[in-house]
């Protein structure tokens, strides 16, 4: 999969300075702002996630940048007093004052330990009510009523199920923009994260158990996706691309699809399970229902692996799949082992 | 007969790692021709191989460490190159190469180039800075470094026979199980990492031992040099967690090797308790790393400042809270695998509470220059510019704490130029400060100024052009591990990566011809009172390169900066004393136990990774025999007459007054 992303966003620009502008007020350091606006606009053009296109994404940036500036306050003036003193009281100067018994002092004691814990304990409380206003798992509020997305990371390529219109997609995911959308999400062999930087928080896929994610994105457009976990050689063409269409193209995009093509069941899940790189994106017409939750309970095995590593037994590793396609290729009823 | 061995392990297609290890073998023979041609072996294999001297053995951990640390920086020099090379293409490296090159430097910057490092160094100094003759268990100190050159040769050899895992330096399952990993390369890691587990774990028991222990007259816990604090605080950690990493890679060990279901995804298995164990080890090895080197930086700070320690028993409270604190926070690593909020919210605020601690440190360091007359040799230089970097570092260590921000960061390019920030700025720096300390003191002369300087502006510079573009890149979504790149906008910023780390090599040239420059003008860089420094606590006391029962009569400590009180009574008396009577003193005896047992356990640890199950079974009844041989020893320990200790005291004494004199 080559993809470009196109001309960055410039809308944006005014909300960045003056959320850190007020941040920054606290700081009290013009220079940094500059220096920080200059990485923004810089992260805004490549689309990172100081540039979010979505409510969760802003919020998290909105903990970030908080949360910088409230240790800023500290760590400039700590790093400004390290340079000074060593400077001041270089051996040199003889207008310094060499002082070998300043060793001990109870009240600057009470300062050095109650400057970090006040810090901290401001820095807790942010922490706190960001885990919980920000939980992936909380419902996204919204006029729009929410949709629910299905994912599978494979290796190595991303499934999109969606459940409602019964298509699937892979390597793209197609979003209708101000939904709120319910991501469900499972592997189908090792570990990886899904993760749409302008969207916000990523979160695991792994076999065998099921993770949840709440995304909303504002408007329409074209983001990147990626997986954010290494899982294997084929790790660096994991990405996959955010299409986030108008409602009504969306509904057009699934009434499309469902015209005919391809259908995904137990049997195309298993030859899509395969290994492969480098995928480019395509679409499933329909998906027999229950897929996804084989998957996550096992009843579609885990699915298979490499065959030798250099220096390797070809014999090690078995195909455990037995043949690509069983006879009936809608037959979910395989449990590997005793998951 | 050789088990999975054959011919098809060596990658005859693949030209890059067949010259690399052609030429480290070349340069190996070179090595090894050398020596026999001037017959240094009777002198390696007395005075080093079988070496029980806990000098020795420190010089020799640290040597392992800097060779190794030059392995690991080729592989960073590729991983830089590669990512530049690789835009919309493949560049130089494919995938199943690049994937063991970024495994293989984590593994060997982490567990063979920075823990020998700072265990290298707790080995030289401590014994030096308590005032005692060796540690607790000399022959077991030996049987430790010996198994961590044999797991650093067995990443070595994975070079070139077979491959290194490609599964990231912590192996998580299920990607590292028999069914995602088939190859050889994950069992390299393991029996690689089991057997220098087994050797840091005894390193551990054994300066624990020494510290609580083996102290000079007079020395309380609270006359230690803080260097024994942070030491002992590292080495209690070591003790705690690395049980727990060979208990979870033994777990892996099985699955792969004997079908069981810890950690694979069917039957039962659990591959998030694999993260959960790792990283409840993985965790407090940060701090196992930071802390000897905190340590560090409180003596330079201290000497070159010409003052005592500020605060030094908020110091130790501080050190030991970091210490118990580091054990609560290992979820942090995994935020982002969906635990509930409060979960979340309990670790990043454990995470952020560990900062409390630091911070203290940081700002008693900088109350310690505060009235202070402060030289910038090398090792300050060292100091400050860990001080300044580290706080950055330290600083988006806890906004990565924060768990919204760590939902947009986890695993990204910040994630990594965070914890390099802190590693090299924190670990490494300190390594680098405390080589350029103590050096005088193992060998008896200085390195050279101008180059070590040089080797620091270099390093400095070089560091902050990889690493602040690496925090931009991860801000704009890019994610580690990448073998190639499809997004524009981040490939300016991992230009000048690049770039940074051509600086980096340049500062690593300085380093090294630091080094052979100064043994070339070791005799103009001669240091003959053994104090090159002025400095404060027992190490110094004793000449340089020490004798190798370090003192002759055990010091008296009497206050919490032992030799600097001693140093200014006799400046004020103007005489040594009268002389004290000396008595002879019994020492441990060389041993190649270790050695040999090391030399047994590669073999074993090979035969495994390659199913040669007979090569296992000679192996582990050799590794066995040989501490049966060991036990059964009749003589273990060998006497200094007392006239070699009035002979050896007396020149050091006269070399010191002398060198007061010209002072005057």
């Amino acid at each position: 999969m080559r993809m470009v992303l196109g001309p960055c966003p410039a809308a944006t620009g005014d909300y960045v300075i003056t959320t850190i502008g007020t941040n920054m007020k606290r700081a009290g350091s013009s220079g940094l702002i500059i220096l920080l606006l200059g990485t923004t606009e810089l992260a805004g053009c490549a689309g990172g996630v100081l540039d979010p296109q979505g409510p969760v994404g802003a919020g998290n940036r909105t903990i970030l940048l908080n949360s910088l500036a409230v240790m800023l306050v500290i760590v400039i003036p700590t790093i400004v007093a390290a340079l000074w003193f060593a400077w001041w009281f270089r051996a040199s100067n003889t207008r310094a004052k060499y002082d070998p018994a300043f060793t001990y002092s109870g009240r600057i004691e009470l300062i050095v330990w109650s400057i970090p814990t006040l810090t901290i304990l401001f820095l807790g409380g942010l922490i706190y009510y960001g885990s919980h206003q920000l939980d992936p798992r909380k419902p996204l509020s919204s006029t729009n009523s929410p949709i629910e997305v299905q994912v599978v990371a494979l290796d190595w390529k991303w499934l999109f199920i969606y459940p409602d219109q019964q298509i699937a997609s892979v390597n793209e995911l197609v979003m209708p923009a101000g939904t709120p959308v319910r991501f469900r999400l499972t592997s189908a062999s090792v570990m990886n994260t899904f993760f749409v930087p302008q969207l916000g928080s990523m979160i695991y896929a792994m076999n065998g158990m099921e993770s949840e994610l709440n995304l909303l994105a504002d408007k329409p457009g074209v983001l990147y996706g990626q997986s954010a976990h290494y899982s294997g050689d084929g790790f660096s063409d994991m990405n996959f691309r955010v299409r986030i269409v108008p409602p009504e193209a969306f509904a057009q995009w699934t009434a499309g699809l469902r015209g005919g093509g391809q259908t995904l069941n137990a049997g195309a899940y298993r030859e899509l399970a395969r290994q492969s790189q480098d995928v480019a994106p395509f679409a499933f017409s329909h998906v027999q229902p229950g897929l996804f939750d084989a998957v996550v309970r096992q009843f579609l095995p885990p699915a298979p692996g490499p065959n030798e590593g250099r220096g390797g037994n070809p014999r090690v590793h078995p195909d455990p799949l037995g043949p690509a396609t069983p006879a009936d290729p809608n037959a979910i009823h395989e449990r590997h082992g005793g998951g | 007969m050789l088990g999975k061995l054959d011919w098809s392990a060596i990658p005859f297609d693949e030209p890059i790692p067949l010259i690399a290890a052609l030429v480290v073998f070349l340069a190996a023979i070179g090595v090894l021709a050398w020596i026999t041609v001037k017959g240094f072996w009777p002198y390696l294999w007395r005075e080093w191989i079988t070496s029980v001297d806990h000098k020795r053995i420190g010089v020799m951990y640290v040597l392992l460490a800097g060779l190794m640390l030059l392995r690991g920086f080729v592989d960073a020099i590729m991983m830089r190159t590669q990512q530049i090379a690789a835009v919309h293409g493949p560049g130089y490296l494919p995938p199943d190469h690049y994937d063991q090159i970024f495994s293989a430097h984590g593994t060997i910057m982490i567990f063979f180039g920075a823990m020998p490092f700072m265990i290298g160094l707790m080995n030289f100094v401590v014994p030096l800075q308590l005032g005692v003759r060796d540690v607790a268990f000399p022959t077991l100190n030996s049987v430790s470094f010996w198994l961590t050159a044999s797991g650093a040769l067995l990443v070595n050899i994975s070079l070139v026979i077979g491959e290194f895992a490609r599964t990231g330096w912590l192996p998580y399952a299920p990607l590292s199980e028999l069914d995602y990993s088939p190859g050889v390369g994950v069992d390299y890691y393991l029996w690689a990492i089991q057997i220098s587990g087994v050797g840091t774990l005894m390193t551990g028991v054994n300066l624990v031992a020494t510290i609580l222990k083996m102290r000079a007259p007079g020395m309380g816990y609270l006359r230690m040099p803080m260097f024994c604090w942070t030491s002992l605080a590292a080495n209690l950690l070591i003790v705690a967690a690395f049980p727990i990493l060979t208990a979870t890679l033994a777990m892996l060990t099985l699955d792969r090797y004997l079908g069981f279901h810890f950690f694979t995804n069917g039957a039962g298995g659990n591959p998030m308790m694999f993260m959960n164990l790792i990283w409840a080890w993985g965790h407090p090895e940060v701090y196992i790393l930071v802390l000897p080197a905190f340590g560090i930086f409180s003596e330079v700070f201290s000497t070159f400042s010409s003052k005592p320690l500020f605060g030094y028993r908020s110091m130790v409270a501080a050190t030991l809270f970091i210490c118990i604190v580091s054990f609560m926070v290992w979820l942090h690593h995994f935020f982002t695998m969906g635990a509930g909020a409060d979960v979340n919210a309990a670790f990043g605020i454990a995470t952020s509470i560990i900062a409390v601690g630091t911070g203290v440190k940081v700002y008693n360091w900088l109350f310690t220059m505060y009235g202070g007359r402060i030289r910038f040799d090398t090792p300050m230089l060292w100091a400050i510019g860990f001080i300044t970097t580290f706080t950055i570092g330290g600083m988006t260590g806890v906004l990565l704490a924060v768990p919204p921000a760590d939902f947009m960061l986890h695993n990204s390019m910040f994630l990594v130029a965070h914890f390099h920030n802190v590693i090299i700025a924190g670990v490494l720096f300190g390594a680098f400060a405390g080589f350029t300390y103590w050096f005088p003191k193992a060998f008896g002369f200085r390195l050279h100024e101008g180059w070590g300087k040089a080797a620091f502006w270099f390093t400095l510079l070089g560091f902050i052009l990889v690493f602040l573009p690496l925090y931009i890149v991860g801000l704009q979504g890019m994610t580690r591990r990448l073998q190639h790149i499809e997004i524009d906008p981040w490939v300016p910023w991992l230009i000048v990566a690049a770039c940074g780390i051509l600086v980096m090599i340049v500062g690593a040239a300085c380093q090294i011809t630091q080094l052979v420059v100064s043994i070339r003008h070791r005799d103009e860089l001669r240091d003959e009172t053994g104090d090159p420094w002025d400095g404060r606590s027992l190490e110094w006391s004793t000449s340089s390169p020490p004798p190798s029962f370090n003192f002759a009569r055990l010091p008296h400590v009497g206050g919490e900066e032992a030799y600097w009180t001693i140093k200014q009574r006799r400046i004020e008396m103007q005489d040594s004393g009268e002389e004290p009577a000396y008595e002879p003193i019994e020492m441990p005896k060389n041993s190649p136990t270790g050695f040999v047992a090391a030399f047994f356990a590669t073999l074993v640890g090979f035969a495994l990774i390659w199913h040669i199950w007979w090569l296992a079974i000679i192996g582990l009844v050799g590794a066995y025999a040989t501490f049966v041989v060991f036990a059964w020893r009749d003589v273990a320990d060998y006497e200094v007459s007392a006239e070699e200790l009035e002979r050896i005291e007396r020149a050091g004494r006269a070399a010191w007054f002398k060198h007061r004199e010209e002072l005057a």
